[in-house]
C-alpha cells in the first residue's frame, strides 16, 4: 500500500521527464501495434482462406487460362465435392491513382461460386435479382459503404485485360461471416463476361482464370492436387492444383520481404522501448540511491526496494502502453480510410493488443532489472555516503 | 536492560575499508561501554572514523575483528533481516542531512518505521502525532521538507528516530548543518530525549558547544580513542 503511494509520488517527482518518457514509450507501443496490424493485415487473406478449397489454375501463370471444357472433367475427379470457376477482370474504375477505386472484379458462375464461399452472405431476394439479370453485379458491404454503392446503381468500368466499355447493376450487396473476410470484392456473371467476349474478340471466348475445388476431407487435398494436375499433364493447358492457402500464399509472398522488415522493426521498436525505459529507470534509481540506503536503515528490506524501482518501471510502461494502444486505432482507422482497398482487412487484433501489452510488461520488468539489482546489493553505510 | 546496566559495549573493534585493493584501517581495537540512559559525545577530526564507529553501533556496517552488543544482543552475529528488523526495533537514527523523503509529508516521514509493525491506523496516526509534537512541529504535520526550515527538518527526523521508541539514539552530526539558535535547539531536544525518556544516546559532534550537552566525550584520532 505504502508502496504503491510513493512509487506514486516517486513517479510524478520529474514530471517532465516522466511524460516524455511516456510519451516515447506510447509513440513506440503505437508503431508497434500498427506494424504488427500491417502484418496480420497483409497475412489476413491467408489465413480466411477456406479449409476445403482448392485453386487450379494454368501451370506457367495465373493469367493464362484454362479451357472451360475442364469443367466436367473436374467435377469426376474423386474426393471433389464442388467446382466452380472464376476470370479475374481486372479494368479501370474512375480515377486508378486513387487508391480507393482499386478494387478486385471477378466474374463468377452465380450458380455455383457461392456455395463454395459461404462466407459471403447475401440475402436471398437480392441473390435471386443478382441471378436473373445478366449484366448485374454484387458488391463487398465495405465497399459499398466506401464507394456509395447502393442497389440498382451503375457501375461503369474501362476494360484492359478485357478490353471496352463495361457497366455493371448493383443487385446485391455481401456481408463477411465475420471480421476477416474481405468484404471489398465485386462479382459479375462469367456468361455475360463470355458472350461479350465472344462478339468483340471472338476466339478468346470458352476460357476460365481458374477453378476453385471443395474437398470432401481436407486430408484428401494432396491425392486430388495429384490427381488433377496428372489428368492435364500432356494436354496444351497443363494445370497446377493447390490449397486456397497456398494458392493465396503466391500472392502475399512476393510482398514477403516488405512484410520480414516490417517485422523485423516491430522488434527494433521493443528494444527502443527498453532503452527510453531503463534510460530513465536507470536515471531514477540512481538520483534516489541516498533514499534507498535510508529505507534500508530503517529497517525496509530489499523486497521494498525492488517494489519501489519495478513499480515505478511497470507504471511508467503500463502508461505508456495504454496510451500507446489507444493510439493504434485511431491511426489504424486513419490508415484503413487512406487506403480502403489496400488491405480487404485492416483491423487492430487482439492478439496484437496481448502482443503490445506484453512487451510492455517484459520492458517494465527488464529495464528495472539492473537497477533493482543495483540497489539491493547497495551497502548502507555507501549508499549514505552517496552524494544527491 | 543487560547485566550492570550496560547498554552498548564496544569490544575491541577494528574496521578497515578496501579502495583498490589497499586496506584502509579505520579503526583500530576500539573499546567502549556506554551505560544505559547514557548521552555520549563522540568527537575528533573528520576522517578520524567517529561515523563509521556509529554505524558499527548501530547495525548498519560490521566490524572487521571484534564484537559490538547492544542491550544483550551480540549484533554481528544476526543475519543480514535480522539484523534490518533489529535496527527497526531498536535504533533510532539523526543524520546531518536528516535524510527525509522529499516526496513525503512530515507526517509520512515520520510514520515510515511504524510501516514494518503491526500497529493500526489509528495507533500509527497517534504515534506520529506525539513524536511530531514532541519535537514541537505538531502544526507542520502536513509540511513537505522542501517547506521546512533545516532545524525543522532535522526536528521531523529526530521525530522519525523515536516514533518507535526504539532502545538507543545514534545521531551523526546532528546540528552539523544548522545555524547556531537552530543547533541549540536540536540539542536542547536531544537533552530532554535523554533525561525524560531515558534513552541511551551517542551523538557525533564537531561542535564542542554541542558536547556540553552529553555526559561524557570521547575523542577519537586516526582510528584511536585518545580519552
Ligand atoms: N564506506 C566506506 N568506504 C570506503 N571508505 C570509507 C567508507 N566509510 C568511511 N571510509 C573512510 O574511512 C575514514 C573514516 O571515515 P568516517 O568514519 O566517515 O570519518 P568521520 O565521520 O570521523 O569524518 C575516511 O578516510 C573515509 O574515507
Ligand atoms: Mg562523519
Amino acid at each position: 500500500m505504502f508502496i504503491i503511494r510513493l512509487v506514486l509520488k516517486n513517479t510524478l517527482r520529474h514530471k517532465l521527464r516522466t511524460l516524455l518518457t511516456i510519451l516515447g514509450v506510447s509513440i513506440a507501443v503505437m508503431s508497434f501495434g500498427f506494424m504488427r496490424t500491417i502484418v496480420t493485415a497483409w497475412s489476413a487473406g491467408v489465413e480466411s482462406s477456406g479449409e476445403n478449397r482448392m485453386i487450379t489454375r494454368q501451370s506457367v501463370s495465373f493469367i493464362f487460362p484454362l479451357p472451360y471444357s475442364c469443367l466436367q472433367q473436374l467435377q469426376q475427379i474423386p474426393g471433389v465435392s464442388e467446382v466452380s470457376y472464376a476470370n479475374w477482370f481486372g479494368g479501370v474504375y474512375k480515377d486508378p491513382a486513387d487508391f480507393k477505386n482499386f478494387f478486385p472484379r471477378i466474374a463468377i458462375d452465380p450458380e455455383t461460386y457461392f456455395s463454395l464461399y459461404p462466407e459471403f452472405i447475401i440475402p436471398a431476394d437480392q441473390f435471386a435479382e443478382f441471378k436473373k439479370e445478366r449484366n448485374s453485379c454484387i458488391v463487398g458491404a465495405k465497399l459499398a459503404r466506401e464507394q456509395g454503392f447502393k442497389i440498382g446503381d451503375l457501375i461503369p468500368v474501362d476494360g484492359d485485360i478485357y478490353p471496352g466499355k463495361w457497366e455493371f447493376v448493383v443487385r446485391g450487396i455481401y456481408r463477411g461471416k465475420d471480421e476477416s473476410t474481405d468484404e471489398t470484392q465485386l462479382f459479375f456473371h462469367w456468361d455475360y463476361l463470355n458472350e461479350q467476349v465472344k462478339i468483340s474478340q471472338p476466339g478468346r471466348e470458352g476460357q476460365v482464370g481458374w477453378y476453385v475445388l471443395s474437398v470432401h476431407n481436407a486430408a484428401e487435398m494432396p491425392r486430388v492436387a495429384k490427381a488433377v494436375d496428372e489428368r492435364y499433364k500432356n494436354s496444351r493447358s497443363s494445370t497446377k492444383t493447390e490449397t486456397e492457402r497456398e494458392f493465396q500464399q503466391s500472392f502475399v509472398s512476393m510482398s514477403s520481404a516488405i512484410i520480414s522488415s516490417l517485422e523485423a522493426v516491430s522488434y527494433i521498436i521493443i528494444g527502443i522501448i527498453l532503452l527510453v525505459l531503463a534510460n530513465t529507470i536507470v536515471m531514477a534509481a540512481r538520483e534516489r540511491t541516498k533514499e534507498y540506503a535510508v529505507l534500508k536503515t530503517l529497517g525496509f528490506s530489499a523486497g521494498h526496494v525492488v517494489g519501489l524501482i519495478g513499480g515505478e518501471s511497470m507504471l511508467i510502461a503500463c502508461s505508456g502502453c495504454v496510451i500507446g494502444l489507444a493510439m493504434t486505432f485511431p491511426m489504424a482507422m486513419g490508415f484503413a480510410k487512406a487506403f480502403p482497398t489496400f488491405f480487404p482487412v485492416f483491423n487492430v487484433e487482439t492478439i496484437t493488443i496481448i502482443l503490445a501489452v506484453s512487451v510492455a510488461l517484459f520492458a517494465g520488468v527488464v529495464a528495472a532489472l539492473f537497477p533493482a539489482a543495483r540497489a539491493v546489493r547497495m551497502r548502507i553505510v555507501d549508499g549514505l555516503r552517496s552524494i544527491d | 536492560m543487560s547485566q550492570n546496566g550496560t547498554m552498548i559495549k564496544v569490544d575491541h573493534v577494528s574496521k578497515s575499508y578496501r579502495r583498490d585493493s589497499i586496506e584502509i584501517p579505520v579503526l583500530r581495537d576500539i573499546s567502549i561501554d556506554v551505560p544505559a540512559g547514557e548521552f555520549l559525545a563522540l568527537m575528533g577530526p573528520s576522517g578520524s572514523g567517529k561515523t563509521t564507529l556509529l554505524n558499527l553501533i548501530a547495525g548498519i556496517d560490521r566490524p572487521n575483528a571484534g564484537k559490538v552488543v547492544v542491550n544483550g544482543t551480540e549484533i554481528d552475529s544476526l543475519g543480514e533481516s535480522d539484523l534490518a528488523r533489529w535496527r527497526a526495533r531498536h535504533v533510532g537514527f539523526i543524520f546531518q542531512f536528516y535524510n527525509l523523503l522529499p516526496v513525503l509529508t512530515a507526517f509520512e516521514n515520520v510514520e515510515l518505521p511504524l510501516l514494518l509493525t503491526g500497529l493500526s491506523r489509528k495507533e500509527k496516526r497517534e504515534h506520529v502525532e506525539s513524536a511530531l509534537n514532541l519535537v514541537g512541529l505538531g502544526d507542520r504535520i502536513h509540511h513537505y521538507p522542501k517547506q521546512l526550515s533545516g532545524g525543522q527538518e532535522q526536528r521531523v527526523a529526530i521525530a522519525r528516530a523515536i516514533v518507535t521508541d526504539p532502545t538507543i539514539l545514534v545521531a551523526d552530526e546532528p546540528t552539523g548543518d544548522l545555524d547556531k539558535i537552530s543547533a541549540g535547539e536540536i540539542m536542547d531536544l536531544l537533552y530532554r530525549l535523554n533525561k525524560e525518556f531515558k534513552k541511551t544516546i551517542v551523538m557525533v559532534t564537531h561542535d564542542p558547544r554541542a558536547a556540553e550537552k552529553a555526559h561524557k566525550q570521547m575523542h577519537l584520532d586516526k582510528g584511536e580513542l585518545t580519552t
